[in-house]
């Protein structure tokens, strides 16, 4: 079983202060690297023996933590509210998911997650050379979130059509705003009058 | 005429009107065309096979080429990606033709109300059938079908 | 002088399940280069996750691999459970148990009898679906609907499992491992189904894992890797079954893979109806009042009628009383519905259920994320929560197996024919919900 805290030390002795911080444990040990280390950090997991990426996705902080209504005066029965968590140090964060997996015995050797935090479009460089998948995976972190990555060329829409416009998985993208390649932006609602049927 | 609109000339020989023929002919020979994308075909999968049995309405063999299709059933949620790609198949397909709309998702977007669903597919191809349910159990889709057919019967010569 | 040509094959196409379209770069019948365009059954589940309260997510999950729709329930509120450190009593788990392995045996069976049914063979299409046929009517006896389930609950599962289940189960099997029987009786040594399949599309395992392939399609090429045994949830490291493995990685030996983890889910179903703790056990001086009758008298005020009763409820409807609720969710007041007793005896149950099903209210995880992971029938799926505190989830993220399946998918068929393109599609067992969620 692979521990964090040593990973922690190999990392440490190859990019320094570029690994910024190592929180949770076991297999959940998530660590915090910067965005100037993450491809030399993450080349280092490789060869490590991190075989495998399971998962890289990405997750937007916009307006984390703000509560808009206020909270209710604290009752022993009302369900517990929790404090108000810290803000984040970017906007977005990308989180690849590594595995270490004996490939004889099929058990795991150990899972790591690196955090790499992000402020704009800028990602982080490519990686699809070091484990193949994550060429759909970057594309599909393009195509919802807009976060672009550098070092590889052909970065399109995996799961959106080319003509859609922004990128909806991001919190200022409204859940109903429409873009239809064809047919009508709102279907025409029977009690403002409108008819379902379409024109000949 | 009987009732029925059936008229026996001699033994073995029925006459009728032309409407009633077409319309039997054509309500117990559906060619359906099963544009199947999401959920919805796991119960048109148990419709079609022997439990449920499609088979004895007539409607037994899928043709996957709109041209030879007659009945197009739209089965599981339409994305606004594969939306043109409906219209046209629709488009490909020759009169008469029906399309039904199975599942709630195709009636009117089911609870994806978001940037992706159509929001009910009858805002780009004209609908004949709504099924709705999610997904319908094959009892809903017989029964549908069985409406539909009453209105393939109805229609008689000139369909639509 | 050889020249190739692009041929497009879908997005609506017979042999795809579901749609997707796959650009092949052909020269005559040979496949020199295949591309996979996916995104034509996105329908937004992240972001609708976002959307609604957190047990409001559990439907939406139900679509995603919606051959298996109990395994996407059960890895969400694991995801969501290990997120709030919630215990689950034992009979809820093993009942979790069961239903991810009946969902299993749905998911193989569909992707062993459509596979074979596009490669001609009709009759084994028939049998298995007349066997998907009796675990529905299973299924819908134990959570309401054949198809989407949405079973379980965050904390626990909907409702107890009737009473004559076990027997029904067991009736069922008979009928699916005669189905299994006379499917393999026509396929595993046919002549024309192993020249199909054998040597075609073969993955090799430096391949499956440089693409995180996981599921049947990993163990085909020879790693025993399944999430059961490596990272155990539920009951499994208590139970006894086998992980099937391949040798070659072609087509042939994922099906058969397939095929043997049918036969190990079934033994894994009657090993936990062994091990099933028993169920609610009546309070013997309580007085049974039917469910309703109480919620009657309660409504009218009549409480001192009902304040000794015990709730008489139907096991498989949702909404148990004070004898099934600690056996199917975890002792939580705040995060899980209270028994039928509280809720129209006492000011304090009543609160709390309206505090849970409230929209504005809800379940409230803490402030973090968490990532929990099952063995989906198509490999690892990983559901990645994160919480900030509130009703409504931050951030849902699914880990789809069906992907990475997908991805390594153009590596496949390069050096094949048109032919086996279809049958090598099938035996990857793409399922578009999951794929594109």
């Amino acid at each position: 079983m692979k521990d964090p805290k040593a990973l922690l030390g190999v990392l440490r002795d190859a990019i320094g202060l570029g690994v910024t911080a190592l929180s949770g444990a076991g297999d959940d040990a998530v660590l915090s690297v910067e965005q100037a280390s993450i491809r030399r950090a993450l080349e280092v997991l490789k060869a490590q023996g991190f075989n495998v990426l399971v998962d890289l996705t990405c997750v937007d902080y916009l307006g984390y933590g703000k509560d808009e209504r206020p909270a209710p005066p604290s009752h022993p029965y009302l369900p517990q509210r929790w404090a108000s968590p810290p803000k984040p140090p970017h906007r977005f964060k990308l989180v690849y998911r590594l595995l270490d997996l004996d490939a004889a015995s099929g058990l795991e050797r150990g899972r790591i997650t690196v955090a790499l935090w992000v402020f704009d479009e800028r990602g982080g460089p490519s990686v699809r050379d070091l484990w193949p998948n994550a060429d759909w995976l970057e594309r599909e972190v393009w195509d919802l979130f807009g976060i672009g990555f550098t070092g590889r060329g052909d970065l399109r829409r995996i799961l959106l059509y080319p003509e859609f416009v922004g990128h909806p998985l991001r919190k200022d993208y409204p859940i109903d705003r429409r873009q239809p390649l064809i047919g009508p932006k709102e279907a025409p609602r029977p009690e403002e009058g409108g008819d379902l049927r379409p024109a000949p | 005429m009987t009732e029925n609109g059936l008229l026996e000339l001699m033994p073995g020989v029925l006459a009728t009107r032309v409407d009633d023929a077409v319309g039997w002919a054509r309500k117990y020979s559906l060619f359906p065309y099963p544009f199947v994308t999401a959920c919805c075909g796991m119960e048109y999968m148990s419709t079609s096979c022997s439990h449920y049995d499609l088979d004895r309405f007539g409607a037994a063999f899928p043709r996957f080429s709109p041209r030879q299709a007659d009945l197009l059933m739209v089965v599981g949620t339409i994305s606004h990606k594969i939306a043109p790609v409906l219209r046209r198949i629709y488009d490909q397909m020759a009169s008469p033709k029906w399309v039904v709309a199975f599942g709630v998702c195709t009636c009117t977007g089911g609870f994806y109300d978001n940037y992706a669903t159509v929001q009910g597919i009858d805002t780009i191809v004209p609908v004949d059938l709504y099924i709705p349910g999610c997904p319908p159990r094959p009892e809903a889709v017989l029964q549908g079908l069985m409406m539909l057919q009453a209105k393939i019967q109805s229609q008689g010569l000139e369909g639509r | 002088m050889k020249k190739s040509f692009l041929l497009n094959m879908g997005p609506s196409h017979p042999a795809m399940h579901g749609v997707i379209r796959l650009v092949l770069e052909l020269d005559g019948e040979r496949v020199l280069g295949a591309e996979a365009e996916i995104g034509y059954l996105h329908r937004g589940f992240e972001k609708q996750a976002e959307n609604d309260v957190w047990n409001n997510v559990i439907p939406y999950t139900d679509r995603l691999n919606y051959v298996s729709p109990l395994l996407n329930n059960v890895g969400y509120c694991l995801a969501v459970e290990k997120l709030m450190k919630l215990e689950l009593p034992e009979r809820c788990q093993v009942l979790r148990t069961i239903a991810c392995e009946l969902s299993r045996i749905t998911d193989h069976l569909t992707c062993v009898g459509a596979s074979a049914m596009e490669l001609g063979a009709f009759t084994p299409f028939l049998y298995l679906m007349k066997a998907r046929e009796e675990l529905y009517f299973c299924i819908d006896r134990l959570t309401g609907a054949r198809v989407t389930t949405s079973y379980t609950r965050i904390g626990g599962v909907k409702a107890d499992m009737p009473p004559d289940f076990p027997e029904r189960v067991v009736a069922a099997f008979r009928v699916l491992r005669e189905s299994v029987k006379d499917t393999e009786a026509l396929l595993t040594r046919n002549r024309i189904f192993v020249d199909r399949l054998k040597g075609v599309g073969v993955l090799d395992k430096e391949t499956a894992l440089a693409y995180g392939v996981t599921g049947p399609l990993l163990r085909s090429a020879g790693v025993p890797y399944d999430v059961r045994r490596a990272r155990p949830y539920l009951v499994y490291d208590r139970l006894d079954f086998e992980v099937p493995v391949g040798t070659t990685g072609d087509n042939l030996d994922r099906y058969l893979v397939r095929l043997a983890e049918i036969e190990q889910s079934l033994r894994i179903v009657e090993q936990c109806f062994d091990r099933l703790p028993p169920g609610p056990v009546a309070v013997p001086d309580a007085q049974l009042l039917d469910a309703g009758l109480m919620a009657d008298l309660g409504k009218r005020g009549k409480t001192g009628h009902i304040f000794d009763a015990r709730a008489g409820t139907d096991p498989v409807l949702e909404g148990s009383g004070e004898a099934e609720k600690p056996l199917i969710a975890a002792d939580q007041p705040d995060s899980v519905l209270p028994p039928k007793e509280e809720v129209y005896n006492s000011i304090e149950g009543l609160m709390r259920h309206f505090e849970i099903v409230m929209p504005s209210r809800g379940i409230v995880p803490p402030p973090g994320e968490a990532y929990a992971a099952v063995e989906g029938g198509n490999g690892e799926l990983g559901f990645h929560v994160v919480s900030d505190g509130r009703s409504r989830p931050w951030r849902v993220r699914v880990r789809p197996p069906c992907f990475f399946n997908m991805a390594v998918l153009h590596k496949l068929l390069v050096g094949s024919t048109v032919a086996d393109v279809v049958a090598t599609f099938g035996s990857i067992n793409m399922i578009a919900g999951e794929l594109d969620r």
